[in-house]
């Protein structure tokens, strides 16, 4: 899987958190690759490690929290074995992060101008004037209107929606190489959800950042992400991209995200939801952690782990159903209906591509 | 900001001016009377001294010619102090109070602040530790018992510091310490808690996001939002040094107004209790008027309508 062209590669990466309870083993073997200019969607419900994982590639995981193994290459070089004054210098230069709460996440006492300036000063030890043209200049890029008088502002005299873009602007003006998303919409209304989204996407193409972004809302995976990887119980457990993940989906616990999204075809009808509660990581459960909540669970899904499986070259998942020696299963009706649709959709790339094909032919004529 | 002074400056005299009222009708429900050999004295005699000062009206009138005279400046004449007018009385030992209590003040703040941030920055550490064991040793000691353990040992023992009077900088220290041991801990406990809380947000969380080192993020972005809730327990800490001060400058002896004050209630000095009950309260008001407008500058929020 190693490519030339990935940022970021995560390798068996395992964290554990001391508590008074025990160890609870929070990641357990997670790898991903993050490829220049992509944007990696890591979906899951809550506790399923989405935070864990990129707090650990930011260095800034709470002190219980123990990297049992694992490597996080960035540039070459294993993160996991920076120094923390090290990773201060890539922190807000080479990888930024923006958090879920506009609302909490800017510092309520700093004029915000300050505040979008502030990464310029450390990483660049630029002079407060060039730093604050530049952080004009940014404030322009995110939609800010009157921004040559709104950076004496403070945050409380900004919306939600502003807010966040604030906060993108303090990620990106310095340009980094990865930007972590983590749930950066969710406290936001629709309608300031999709702005956000598509300042994020505008902004993407024209730094061409990667961006990991994590989230639990499918509805945002589709619009944002060109691939997917759904984590469960510490565990990635399908990736692929994202029309694989959305039209082909192979792990049954996929199936049950899907299925309880609600989607224009809803009806009054209840909306389907996973049953059950993710297992205590205090102590895993020894075989596919997805099992207890199964309906398509095999004996083996209980004593053994399951390894990936190749769906093809971009799309893996890792459930014993897709063993030749597994019995057939049908998924559930709504997956039925997104395979087909996934049928379609490669049906239309073969015309495009035959097209294409075709096109250059002429031109060669 | 000058038209919000002037409001506030209307409604620290309507306090005074209830502060003053309630403590005169108060004052005159108090056992005793301001004679001291009353035993020996003729009922003439007394009605004589009485009429002399004007004690023998029905208390309402005394109120109305007290405020007549407040209004005129005049704060009346002390009973005990040889006739001396009790505006001369209070600007006289004010000095060493307010230089005491300051000095108390700003110390115990400021060491408080500081002791409160370590705990903060090292929680559950042996640091934060024993920052707690200090506070909790400084709000229980009451200050007269400190302030007789710092005159033994600071003073007899090593003969460090005068154990009692007046006269001079070294003289005040020992007041000083006494007075600055509550405020200290009281600042270092709620230092504590507001910035850890701090420490832990999401703003934090972003400066640290930012790459920005520990002694960065402390100074930038935590020291001053900690600060915030830390200044509203500012004037409660004021009362805390003068009712404190009442106490310890008598045991060492300092001519200031809270020796003043205790002495001037024993023995029903009325005119002193009365302007002394307005000078506290003139002082706390304004600490008060002090602390709002340091919210301002501090809190964005929360600042003043220009």
């Amino acid at each position: 899987m190693e490519n030339e062209k990935d940022v970021l590669e995560v390798r068996n990466l395992k964290i554990n958190f001391n508590t008074y309870a025990g160890t609870v083993q929070a990641i357990r073997d997670v790898s991903f690759d993050l490829r220049k200019g992509e944007t990696l969607a890591i979906v899951g419900e809550s506790g399923s490690g989405k935070t864990v994982t990129t707090r650990s590639i930011m260095g800034l995981n709470s002190p219980n929290a123990v990297i049992d193994s694992g490597t996080i290459m960035f540039k070459g070089q294993d993160l996991l074995k920076k120094s923390r004054k090290q990773m201060d210098q890539i922190r807000g230069r080479d990888i930024a992060e923006i958090f879920q709460d506009p609302m909490t996440s800017l510092d309520p006492t700093m004029k915000i101008g300050k505040q979008i300036a502030e990464p310029l000063i450390i990483h660049k030890g630029m002079k407060r004037e060039k730093a604050y043209a530049q952080a004009l200049e940014m404030m322009k890029l995110v939609g800010i209107e009157n921004a040559e008088q709104r950076i004496n502002n403070y945050p409380h005299q900004f919306s939600g929606g502003m807010r966040q873009r604030i906060v993108i602007a303090i990620a990106l003006v310095n340009y980094p190489e990865i930007l972590i998303a983590d749930e950066p919409t969710t406290a936001l209304d629709v309608t300031i959800q999709a702005q956000i989204l598509d300042l994020m996407k505008e902004l993407q193409a024209k730094t061409n950042t990667s961006i990991i972004f994590i989230t639990h809302d499918l509805g945002v995976v589709a619009g944002m992400a060109d691939r997917v990887a759904v984590m469960y119980a510490g565990k990635i457990v399908e990736y692929g991209t994202v029309d694989e993940i959305f039209y082909n989906p192979k792990h049954p616990y996929t199936w049950g995200l899907l299925n309880s999204m609600p989607t224009m075809d809803t009806g009054g009808t209840e909306l389907p939801s996973i049953p059950g509660t993710p297992p205590d990581l205090l102590d895993p459960p020894v075989g596919d952690a997805f099992a207890a909540r199964n309906k398509y669970a095999l004996k083996i899904d209980t004593e053994k782990q399951p390894p990936f499986f190749k769906v093809s070259d971009t799309h893996y998942a890792a459930t014993w159903l897709l063993d030749k020696r597994a019995p057939k299963v049908t998924p559930p009706e709504p997956i039925i209906e997104r395979q087909k649709h996934y049928a379609e959709l490669v049906h239309q790339e073969i015309d495009k591509s035959k097209g294409n094909h075709v096109e250059e032919q002429e031109e060669q004529l | 900001m000058a038209k919000y002074l002037g409001k506030r400056i209307f409604y620290i005299i309507l306090t005074l001016f209830i502060v003053s009222t309630i403590t005169f009708f108060l004052m005159k429900l108090m056992p005793g009377t301001p004679l001291t050999n009353q035993a020996k004295l003729t009922p003439t005699q007394i009605h004589q001294i009485y009429k002399q000062y004007g004690l023998d009206k029905p208390v309402w009138q005394q109120y109305l010619v007290y405020l007549g005279g407040i209004i005129h400046g005049n704060f009346g004449t002390s009973f005990q102090f040889s006739n001396q007018p009790v505006s001369y009385l209070i600007s006289s030992r004010l000095g060493p109070s307010l230089i005491i209590g300051g000095q108390g003040m700003v110390l115990g703040v400021l060491a408080g602040l500081v002791v409160g941030a370590v705990g903060a920055i090292k929680a559950n550490t042996w640091v934060d530790t024993s920052a707690t064991i200090i506070s909790i040793l400084f709000i229980s000691i009451p200050s007269f018992v400190l302030a007789v353990l710092l005159q033994y040992y600071l003073g007899l023992k090593l003969r460090l510091f005068p154990i009692a009077d007046w006269g001079g900088f070294m003289y005040t220290v020992l007041p000083t310490l006494a007075l600055a041991a509550s405020p200290l801990a009281e600042t270092a406990r709620f230092m504590r808690t507001e910035m850890v809380d701090v420490l832990s947000s999401d703003y934090i969380e972003l400066a640290k996001a930012k790459g920005l080192n520990k002694v960065g993020i402390i100074y930038h972005h935590a020291l001053r939002n900690s600060l915030i809730p830390v200044v509203t327990i500012i004037g409660p800490l004021a009362v805390n040094i003068m009712t404190g001060s009442m106490v310890v400058e008598n045991i060492f002896s300092i001519p200031g107004i809270g020796e003043q004050f205790v002495k001037s209630i024993l023995t029903n000095d009325y005119p002193t209790i009365m302007g002394l009950t307005i000078v506290y309260s003139a002082m706390l008001c304004v600490v008060l008027l002090i602390t709002d407008i340091v919210y301002g500058l501090i809190d964005p929020r929360i600042r003043i309508n220009k």
